[in-house]
């Protein structure tokens, strides 16, 4: 008798689930909403210490070294907590599969397109091209 | 016994139970608060487009970023950023209850009341104390 009949469908999918990866995204959700917590308040002190600036001072502040790289790392880390959270909400309410397969993956092109053209612009800030 | 027997008669015509579905629900702050973590989440999702114009513009040169100025500094623009830092403050707080709950703690009924009050009432403040800041780093509303 081969092994995979003696195998329930629960034992098949404990531990890695429909999608085959596991709790990795359960997981990776909570490190980046750990780490945009401290991210988050650095980001509305960067966004006040810039109100009503000029231009000029706006790509100064932003340019400096350590905005930068705090902006690059919000950037990332929140990017990458988008785009579990919206496959997350995909997955709940859209269940034709072609549609389904469509948003999943018009959410990962919207989310490589944000932080790309944001990452793009930090570093164009920074090392002022 | 009697729904037993029904269960097990087979045909088309009897009515299939249903999972139940949002409005069977009684409306209570924790649903609430649960549902405004998703939609804040939805909606930041978007928003992070203004974050991503913001950077564009600066790194584009003076009136990329005056046109980006012009537009957060018209009404549209204020309510956008006003909603952008009520969402980015209330998903945050949310998402802290839910470390909260990671750990297994702030469980109970009234913990949980109050964790949802804590949530909302929080979020509101915040946001008005970031907008008062900002408003006073600015010298006063323009």
């Amino acid at each position: 008798m081969k092994d995979a009949q003696m195998r329930t469908p629960m034992r098949r999918v404990r531990g890695m689930g429909a999608a085959h990866t596991g709790t990795k995204d359960f997981w990776h959700q909570r490190v980046t909403s750990v780490a945009g917590i401290p991210l988050t308040i650095a980001l509305i002190v960067i966004a006040i210490a810039l109100l009503g600036r000029s231009h000029a001072a706006a790509v100064q502040i932003l340019g400096s070294p350590i905005v930068a790289i705090i902006m690059l790392l919000f950037i990332v880390n929140i990017v990458y907590h988008m785009w579990i959270g919206m496959q997350e909400i995909i997955v709940d309410y859209v269940h034709e599969d072609k549609l389904k397969l469509a948003a999943l993956m018009g959410n990962t092109f919207f989310c490589f397109g944000i932080a790309f053209a944001s990452a793009f612009a930090i570093l164009k800030l920074s090392f002022g091209v | 016994m009697a729904e037993l027997e029904a269960g097990a008669t087979k045909g088309p015509q009897r009515p299939r139970p249903l999972s139940p579905h949002l409005q069977i629900y009684k409306m209570s702050l924790t649903f609430v608060m649960s549902g405004f973590h998703r939609v804040t989440g939805f909606v930041l999702y978007f928003g992070i487009l203004l974050l991503a114009w913001w950077l564009i513009a600066a790194a584009s040169g003076p009136n990329a970023y005056a046109n980006f100025e012009w537009f957060m500094g018209s009404l549209i623009g204020r309510l956008m950023l006003l909603g952008y830092t009520w969402g980015l403050i209330h998903h945050s707080l949310g998402g802290i209850r839910h470390l909260i709950w990671d750990t297994s703690r702030g469980l109970e009924h009234a913990e949980r009341e109050l964790l949802a009050l804590a949530t909302i009432v929080g979020s509101i403040s915040l946001t008005l104390v970031v907008w008062v800041i900002g408003y006073l780093a600015m010298g006063g509303p323009r």
